[in-house]
Order: C-alpha cells, then sequence, then structure tokens
C-alpha cells in the first residue's frame, strides 16, 4: 500500500476535528496546571509539558496505525480481546493501586491501565463477532453471546473498583441495537431508569397512582380500532410496581451511604437543609467547585490564564476529569459551545463515516468507537455541569493522561485506518 | 430508526449540555463575581475620616485609636483565663461565652473578643499580650468628640446594616457609615474613599499574588475635613442653660443663613456613642420615649408658634394695604368671634401696630387677620394669599437645609381645612387662631429662627445651612448664598422691627433687657395639649421667643422654644437674651438672669401629667 493513496482515503475532516479537540485540551491544560509562566512548554517535569510529549506519542500510535495491514485487527481481534481479559485477570495478582483502584500495571516508565486496552479490543472483539457470518442478531443465544462479550470485561473492571470505566462498557450495546438488537430493549432499559429514579423522587405510592391513571387514560383516548391486550398490559403494570417497591429495598439496604448520599444529590432527595449542605461539601464538593467555576465565567469567560479559580486550584482534578470546567471559567459560554458543537460534529462525522461503511466489521467496529468515546463525552460533561452523579470518566481528547489520549487514538484511528481501506475490499 | 438513534442521541445530548451551560453562564451569572470569587480577596485600606471644626476652627469631631482584642480560636494556647480576663476588664463567663461564639464563627480566622479597648486598657494589656497566644490587638480608629455638645447636629457613626449593603455596593460588612447629622450629611466627603488591593488566594487561603497584576487596585483617598457654621462656644452655652429644659433653639446668622447653633434639650454626649459602651448607651437614649434625647427638637418639633407668628400677620397686611402702621383695633380685654369671646392679656383699650406687638395684643391681630380677607370676596381667595405670603418665609414646608432630617411644619390652607372640615364646611371664624399663631399653624424652631432673620434682613434670608467649607476650598453648594425674597416688601418691614425692639423696651419683654444691645423680639406664649392614656389634657405654656440683635445690622436672629416654660419671656426671652449677649458681647453681664437659668429646671413640669393626679397648670413659681 503506498503513503500517498493513504493520504488520500483518509477521512480528513475527522481527523482535523480531532486534531483541534486535542490542541484545545493541551490549552486547557496548560492553563490548570501552569504553575510558573517562564518555564518552556516542553519543559517536561511539568504536567503540561507531559501531555505534549503524550501528544507526541500518539503521533507515533497514529502512524503505527496507518500503516499496519488492515485486516490485521479483524484477523487477531479474538486473541487481542482474551489477552485483555487476562490483563485485567492479572490486575488481581499484580495490579498497581492509585488513589484506591487497584487499574495499573507498573510498567516502570509508564503506567499501563489495561481496561482502557479493553475498550479497544472489545469493540473490535464484537464487532468481529457480529459480523461473522454465521452469527444471527436475532437469536437469543446469539444475543447473550454478544451481550457477554460486552459485560466480561465490564464485570471484571467493577471490583478495581472503578464503575466508571465498567460503566462504558455499556455504550456497546448501541452497536447491538444499530445491529439489529430488538428496540423494545431499550425501551425497558429506559423505562427501569425512569421508574428507578422517580421512585426515589415521589415514593412507591405516587408512582402506582401514576401508572394506574397513565393505564386507564389509554384507555379513555384509545382508537375504537385499537385493541390493546389486557393481560399483558396489567402484568406489565403488577411488575412495573413490584420493581418500584424493590427499588425502595434495594436503595435502603443494599446501596451504601455514600451511593445514597450521590443519589440525594443529584435526584434533591434530600430535603433537610443542613445535610444538603454537608452533603454539598463532601460528595458533592468537586461538582459544586467546577459548577461554580464554569458560572463564573459568564458569557465571554475571564480570559486565557485569567480564571481566578483555576489558578487557586479550587476544582480538584481539574485538569483531568474536570478539564471542562476550565474551558467554562476562561472562555465563558463561546468557549464551551464551541467545544459541544465541536465533540457534537466529530460525533456526527464519525456516525456518517460508520455508515457508509459497505464492509459490516468496518461498520461495527465504528459504532463501537463512536458508543466509547460518545458515552465518555456524556458521563463526563455531565459531571462537571451538574447534571450526572459524581463518575469519574476522562474527556476523550481533553483529560490529562498519556495512557488515556493514547488508547482514545488508538480506538479512533484503526477506525480511520479501516475506512481509508472501504473502497478496496468492502465486499 | 436504528441508524438515527445514535445522530439523534448525539444531539439531544449537546441541547441539553448547551441548555445547562446557559443556565450556569447566562442566568447564574451575575457580574460582580469578584466580590464573590473565593479565590479572590480584597484587602482595604481605609483612610482617616474627616474632622470636624466649627466656624472658628475649634475642632469638634476627631479621631482616637482604639485597640480591638482579636482571637484566632485555633492557635490558643492554654492559658491564665483569671489574669487574661482580669486585664481585659470581663467576667469568666462572658470571656467562655464569646471564645464558644468566635470558635463557632470560624477556628482559623479571627474574631474581635473584646471591642475597643481604650487607650488606657489598652497600655496595661499591650505588655502580657505576648504571654497569651491565639490573642493579637487590632488597632482601629475611632471617632473622639472635643466637645460634649451638639450630639444631634454631628451625628454619630455605626457599623453598616443588611439594608446599607444592599442599597450602597460600596459598603462592606464590618464598615461604619454615618447615621444622624453631619456625619450622615457629609458621609462620603468625610469618609473619603477606601484603597483596595485584589488578592488571587488559592484553595487553602493561600496569597498567590495580585490579582490581574494589581490592575484592578486602587488607592485610598482622604477623608476631607469640613468646617461647619456651628459656633463652638454658642452651642456648648446654650446646651448648659437648657439644663433640666426640653425644648429647641436654633441660632442663624441672618446676613449668610449660617447656623450659629442648634440646641436640643435633653441632649447627651456625643462620647456616649463611641466605643464599647455604645450599644448600651444607645439602647438607653433611644428607647427614652418620654425625654427623646435623640429626637432633635429644634428641627424635628412642631409646636404652634405663639405669638411671633403675629409679626408676619402684621407684615402680610402691610403689604396687602388693609392696615396701616397707625390703624388702631379697640381691645375689650380680647375680642369678638361671632357671638363669643376669645380672651388678651395685654390691658385692653386702643392699640396701634407699635403697641399691639410690644402688648401682644390678640385683638389687635384679630382685627388685622380679618381685615387681610375681608380684602377678598371670598375666605378662599383670601386664605390663598395669605398662605402664599406665609410660605414666602419658609414656614408649612420643608427648607432645603442641609441636615439630614427636618419638618416642614405646617400652613394650613384651603385644602387643609376642607379635608378636616368638609368642602364650604368651614368659616373665617375656624382659623382666626391663626392671626395670633395658634391653631393650626405649626413650625420648627429652625423655621421661627428663619422667619426672624428674614425679619432682620427686611424681606429675605438664605436657606439656613450647617456646612461652612469643605477641605480647603471655600465654596459651598450655591444655593445656600442665593438669597431667597419674601412677599413682603421692605419698606414694611420698619414698623414691624419697631415693635419688637420695643418688646425689650416696653413690651412683655422688658425683664431681660441687655445693657448695650439693642434687641428685637417677640415673645410667645404657646398652648398646648398632650394625649396621655388616651386623655386629652392641657399642660403648661410652652414659652418661645424669637429675637434677632442689633437691630440695625443684624448679626444673630434665633428661636427659643421651652416646653411647658409657660410666659415667653420667663425661660424663652431669658435663654434668648443670653445667648445673644454671649454672640454679640463675649461676656455676659447679667449675672442674675445667667444664674437663674443655668439653675432652674423645668422637671417638675414635665413630671405633672405622669403623676396619676390632678395638676395646676400655669402657676407662677418665682
Amino acid at each position: 500500500m503506498s503513503g500517498r493513496g493513504l493520504v488520500k482515503r483518509i477521512d480528513w475532516i475527522t481527523v482535523f476535528l480531532y486534531a483541534f479537540l486535542v490542541f484545545i485540551g493541551w490549552i486547557n491544560i496548560y492553563s490548570t496546571t501552569l504553575t510558573n509562566p517562564e518555564a518552556s512548554i516542553f519543559d517536561f517535569s511539568t504536567l503540561y509539558g507531559k501531555q505534549l510529549f503524550f501528544i507526541l506519542l500518539s503521533l507515533g500510535v497514529i502512524v503505527f496505525v496507518l500503516f499496519v495491514e488492515t485486516s490485521f485487527f479483524e484477523r487477531f481481534a479474538s486473541i487481542f480481546y482474551i489477552s485483555s481479559l487476562v490483563l485485567l485477570i492479572g490486575l488481581f495478582l499484580f495490579g498497581k493501586t492509585i488513589a484506591g483502584a487497584t487499574s495499573w500495571y507498573d510498567l516502570g516508565f509508564f503506567n499501563l491501565q489495561p481496561s482502557e486496552l479493553a475498550k479497544v479490543t472489545t469493540a473490535l472483539a464484537l464487532a468481529k463477532y457480529l459480523s461473522d457470518i454465521q452469527t444471527d442478531i436475532r437469536n437469543r443465544k446469539h444475543q447473550l453471546y454478544a451481550v457477554l462479550i460486552i459485560l466480561l470485561p465490564a464485570l471484571l473492571i467493577l471490583p478495581q473498583p472503578d464503575p466508571g470505566s465498567a460503566l462504558i462498557y455499556f455504550s456497546l450495546f448501541f452497536v447491538l441495537f444499530r445491529e439489529g438488537f430488538p428496540l423494545y430493549y431499550l425501551g425497558i432499559l429506559i423505562i427501569v431508569v425512569v421508574l428507578f429514579a422517580t421512585t426515589l423522587m415521589f415514593g412507591t405510592v405516587w408512582i402506582g397512582i401514576g401508572l394506574g391513571t397513565l393505564t386507564v387514560l389509554t384507555f379513555l383516548f384509545k382508537k375504537k380500532s385499537t385493541k390493546i391486550p389486557i393481560l399483558p398490559l396489567s402484568i406489565a403494570l403488577v411488575v412495573a410496581i413490584l420493581f418500584s417497591l424493590s427499588v425502595n429495598f434495594v436503595y435502603e439496604n443494599i446501596f451504601e451511604q455514600r451511593h445514597r448520599d450521590r443519589f440525594a444529590l443529584w435526584l434533591s432527595l434530600e430535603k433537610d437543609e443542613n445535610k444538603l449542605e454537608e452533603i454539598r461539601k463532601t460528595i458533592g464538593y468537586n461538582t459544586y467547585q467546577s459548577e461554580k467555576a464554569i458560572e463564573s465565567g459568564g458569557f465571554f469567560g475571564k480570559g486565557f490564564l485569567e480564571g481566578t479559580r483555576t489558578k487557586g486550584d479550587f476544582v480538584p482534578e481539574q485538569h483531568t476529569d474536570y478539564i471542562f470546567s476550565s474551558v467554562g471559567e476562561e472562555w465563558g459560554f463561546m468557549g464551551t459551545t464551541t467545544v459541544i458543537i465541536l465533540f457534537s460534529l466529530f460525533f456526527l462525522r464519525l456516525i456518517y463515516v460508520a455508515e457508509r461503511q459497505k464492509n459490516d466489521f468496518y461498520r461495527m467496529y465504528g459504532y463501537g468507537v463512536i458508543s466509547i468515546l460518545l458515552m465518555h463525552y456524556f458521563i463526563n460533561i455531565g459531571m462537571v455541569i451538574g447534571l450526572l452523579p459524581t463518575i469519574g470518566v476522562p474527556l476523550p481528547f481533553f483529560s490529562y493522561g498519556g495512557s488515556g489520549l493514547m488508547f482514545f487514538t488508538l480506538l479512533l484511528f484503526i477506525f480511520l485506518k479501516l475506512d481509508s481501506n472501504r473502497l478496496r475490499d468492502g465486499i | 430508526m436504528k441508524k438515527l438513534l445514535l445522530s439523534s442521541v448525539v444531539i439531544i445530548v449537546g441541547f441539553v449540555f448547551i441548555s445547562r451551560l446557559s443556565y450556569l453562564q447566562l442566568f447564574s451569572f451575575s457580574p460582580d463575581q469578584t466580590l464573590e470569587d473565593p479565590a479572590i480577596k480584597a484587602i482595604y485600606d481605609y483612610p482617616e475620616r474627616g474632622y470636624v471644626y466649627d466656624r472658628n476652627g475649634e475642632l469638634l469631631v476627631g479621631n482616637q485609636p482604639a485597640y480591638d482584642v482579636m482571637v484566632i480560636p485555633r492557635e490558643v494556647q492554654p492559658l491564665d483565663t483569671l489574669e487574661f480576663c482580669r486585664l481585659l476588664g470581663i467576667d469568666k463567663e462572658a470571656f467562655i461565652s464569646k471564645m464558644k461564639k468566635a470558635r463557632t464563627y470560624s477556628p482559623r480566622l479571627p474574631s474581635v473578643l473584646v471591642p475597643q479597648l481604650s487607650k488606657e486598657d489598652y497600655a496595661g494589656l499591650q505588655e502580657k499580650m505576648r504571654h497569651f497566644e491565639g490573642f493579637y490587638i487590632q488597632k482601629r480608629s475611632l471617632r473622639y468628640y472635643a466637645t460634649n455638645s451638639a450630639a444631634n447636629v454631628l451625628g454619630y457613626i455605626s457599623e453598616v446594616n443588611e439594608r446599607d449593603l444592599q442599597n450602597n455596593p460600596y459598603y462592606v460588612a464590618g464598615e461604619l457609615k454615618g447615621r444622624t447629622g453631619i456625619e450622615k450629611q457629609y458621609e462620603e466627603t468625610l469618609r473619603g474613599r477606601k484603597g483596595v488591593k485584589y488578592i488571587q488566594k488559592d484553595r487553602f487561603n493561600r496569597d498567590i499574588g495580585p490579582y490581574k497584576a494589581g490592575k484592578l487596585d486602587t488607592l485610598p483617598q482622604q477623608g476631607k475635613e469640613i468646617r461647619i457654621t456651628l459656633d463652638k462656644t454658642l452651642q456648648e452655652y446654650g446646651e448648659r442653660l437648657m439644663h433640666g429644659k426640653r425644648g429647641g433653639i436654633v441660632a442663624l446668622e441672618p446676613k449668610s443663613g449660617e447656623i450659629l447653633a442648634m440646641i436640643s434639650g435633653p441632649t447627651y454626649d456625643p462620647a456616649l456613642l463611641v466605643g464599647r459602651e455604645r450599644s448600651r448607651n444607645y439602647t438607653k437614649l433611644h428607647y427614652d420615649t418620654i425625654s427623646k434625647p435623640t429626637w432633635d427638637r429644634s428641627i424635628l418639633a412642631e409646636p404652634s408658634p405663639g405669638s411671633p407668628f403675629k409679626t408676619l400677620n402684621a407684615l402680610v397686611a402691610l403689604q396687602e394695604g388693609v392696615i396701616d402702621p397707625s390703624t388702631k383695633f379697640r381691645c375689650y380685654n380680647g375680642f369678638y368671634v361671632g357671638g363669643t369671646k376669645r380672651g388678651c392679656h395685654c390691658g385692653g383699650g386702643m392699640r396701634d401696630m407699635n403697641s399691639g406687638i410690644y402688648q401682644s395684643c390678640n385683638a389687635y391681630f384679630a382685627g388685622t387677620f380679618r381685615k387681610i380677607y375681608d380684602k377678598y370676596p371670598t375666605t378662599d381667595e383670601g386664605m390663598d394669599v395669605w398662605v402664599k405670603h406665609m410660605k414666602s418665609f419658609g414656614l408649612g414646608g420643608y427648607l432645603g437645609t442641609d441636615l439630614p432630617t427636618g419638618r416642614p411644619g405646617r400652613i394650613p390652607d384651603r385644602a387643609y381645612y376642607d379635608r378636616a372640615y368638609g368642602d364650604n364646611r368651614w368659616a373665617s371664624s375656624f382659623i382666626i387662631s391663626n392671626s395670633i399663631g395658634q391653631g393650626e399653624v405649626a413650625a420648627t424652631p429652625l423655621q421661627l429662627a428663619n422667619m426672624t432673620a428674614a425679619i432682620a434682613n427686611r424681606g429675605y434670608f438664605f436657606t439656613p445651612h450647617i456646612i461652612k467649607s469643605v477641605g480647603n476650598s471655600g465654596s459651598i453648594n450655591p444655593r445656600f448664598t442665593e438669597p431667597r425674597y419674601t412677599t413682603i416688601d421692605r419698606k414694611h418691614f420698619e414698623p414691624v422691627v419697631e415693635g419688637m425692639a420695643n418688646v425689650y423696651k416696653y413690651g412683655t419683654a422688658r425683664w431681660v433687657q441687655i445693657p448695650g444691645i439693642e434687641i428685637a423680639g417677640k415673645t410667645g406664649t404657646v398652648e398646648n395639649f398632650v394625649r396621655i392614656n388616651g386623655e386629652r389634657m392641657q399642660l403648661t405654656d410652652h414659652s418661645v421667643f424669637v429675637a434677632f440683635a442689633p437691630v440695625e445690622n443684624p448679626k444673630i436672629a434665633l428661636a427659643v422654644y421651652i416646653e411647658n416654660g409657660y410666659y415667653g419671656a420667663r425661660y424663652a426671652g431669658h435663654i434668648a437674651s443670653l445667648l445673644i449677649e454671649k454672640y454679640v458681647k463675649g461676656e455676659i453681664t447679667r449675672k442674675d438672669l445667667e444664674k437663674r437659668m443655668l439653675e432652674k429646671t423645668l422637671e417638675h413640669e414635665y413630671a405633672k401629667p405622669y403623676s396619676g393626679e390632678p395638676f395646676k397648670i400655669n402657676e407662677y413659681v418665682w
């Protein structure tokens, strides 16, 4: 394969969006971690200097990926997947613990986080399994296998504990839905989540009354011609109410206090103003500081390197998970919306690129990439702006961290590599 | 559907994020965030508050250092509590409760343990302070009063409250602000402008350098000193004369409208509202609802003016051409209104303007008043003219002084009587009392003094004011240097002034003559009523006196109003004469008068209505 052909076939729009996001991310890491304005940006003792180094390493990753034979990724997907599972299991024996989570291998110069690697391999493995000529998505057994491919790494990551990363794997269900997984599964999932949240907020009694009213209304306003199956509907109603009852039990008896506190804060469950204040100061502290920092940016922001809260280090973990708050403070609403729009364009472009694949494996892998990145983006920004409870997940291309940046790059560029090949062997 | 699922998720998520961000950054955003930002700390540099001097450059108000004992609870080491309490002059319980309060506020931040130690207490404490870790002394500036008088004129300062903070963004909690008097009126002049330094803080509250390289920092602007028009000597003397009496005195310089003295009795030492005992003293003064020491009677009391008001009716009648100075009215030891007789104690007989004024004949002025109204076809029109003339003397409305408080008094007009009695349900007999300054007319002592100044100037006055000069420049608000002309022509004043001069020579105040000074004055004896526990009772008459001196080229015009002092000449006349002599000559020749005034009190009069027993009024006491 000639290099020149590759340059022509690669999707440059995605590459530019990627580069732009990485650049904005680094600017904000620079502002967040700057302590001595005199120092060079190539000073590798500083965090922004290190991040610059990681960006250069990512360039190496890109070059490597682009020059590897395309079929390599498909052919060895299963092996990659199994090896990453082994690596995840190995953490229980040889893992290095950082900040309470045993998620790393200490490679001396570098801490490897296998859960990051496993995102790539799981996406590959899932695409490979689903695109197999013998796999039928309508077959229950095959559905189960697909789900297992997704859940295995998640289950191994959960006890590290790293619920954030584990949660990311669930985004791969989007791939299943795209490929014909019945959509009502998604419907059921949404209903379960809504029931869970509303039960916590209003209590089972009101949920029962609400559902009952809804049912009655359905019967009253239905068209004469439509027939509603009465038995399944009543069973569903009973199940919903039972579920609602069980939510209370789970919440009170299985959840720990720290979990309950997060929900209390998120859904404004705590009515006692003093207790709420207490929760805000402890569990909600990060979110509170990050919201305040964003709010104080106003429309235009305080300007590059002028963020007082950023400078004063008020937002904990600002250069990693809370990097978006620095955008909010220094670049204001203009900056935050720009980033949101860039991300949205980036995702829409990727979806477009995925959809144009003739090769099932390429498309499915593309969907895996989009789902994983989108989930990160959704959870991270949702948390930073106070819409979601605190879940530690980095913002792709933005957050400080070599391992994160390189695996996101790997994830993305494998897809771009596949895409560049679509006309050649897309059958 | 399958293909659109993810795209719609992307768009919905983006939309939700942008909505949330606009809520945070557009709707919750407040532009004065620098003040709320925990990362920025403003450090203020307070300029010294400006001094206040009297018209002769005598210091009235200065500053003195005070020493707050501060505590940082976390740094406190075990200490000899009893010894410490002894040094601070507080008891152990108070110490423990204050420490607890400080700790509740914050263990890490300083709180005031004992505010405003005097210099003497501080001297004793200073040497031993190093034994008490976690405590330190913070110096601050308090007002110092070089006089124990003029409390209501000077006013006081106190800490800003919630309302001030909301209304004026300049102030920060804990700062001081002028509350009343000059301190309030000239707050911004005296205060200056504090300087501010913004410091960038990190989350551990450590300084990490200036905010925006100090671009927003400002230097303090010194408060300016001001000179006020009061004459310290006259003011202090007047307050001594008011000992044991309630009432108000205002003395003006007619040729400038400057307030020479503004006295309210009872008063208090302004130093009471400074320092540690401030709040206790304030409570005591504020809740004394019977003698009301914080209520400045010189500008807030609105009694009926009484007989001094007759001089204005004479002027109006002359201006309207309804009488001339020789026009005579007969006094039947009173006069008849409709079928009823109203009394007069001038002695009776034929009265012209001169004797009408110096004997204060009620019948003469009732006749004059009638003539003014008879000139016009209807009472309504007569009243409009009369009100216009009266108001031109600064009565029945705010004068526009530079005092932060005041009252308009009352010149009743048609609308007033229509409200009181109904349209066309009243007639001239209803209003005849106004001819002698009783009835519905009301004026503050300041208005009476100003009216007298207008007579002394023969037809104009300057808006009374308290400011003499600000800082080094002599200029004051130009509205205080514009003469305000009355509606009476200059030529009509001489006969009235002559009558007023004769008040001293032959008339109602002949017993209080001052050798060597020609004084023109007018006595007033004002009936008054009070409602106590729902029962209306008449009290001993108020003693009122207005005067100016010398008759030619007057230097001082004043009004004295003494509650329940009986005859005008008795208390008010005495006090007015003494003040005039003090101001014009600088020394007192009538030591007998002075002694009597300094010693006599009216406390027995003031106690009467509250004794719960029947009492006599208007008793002869000396």
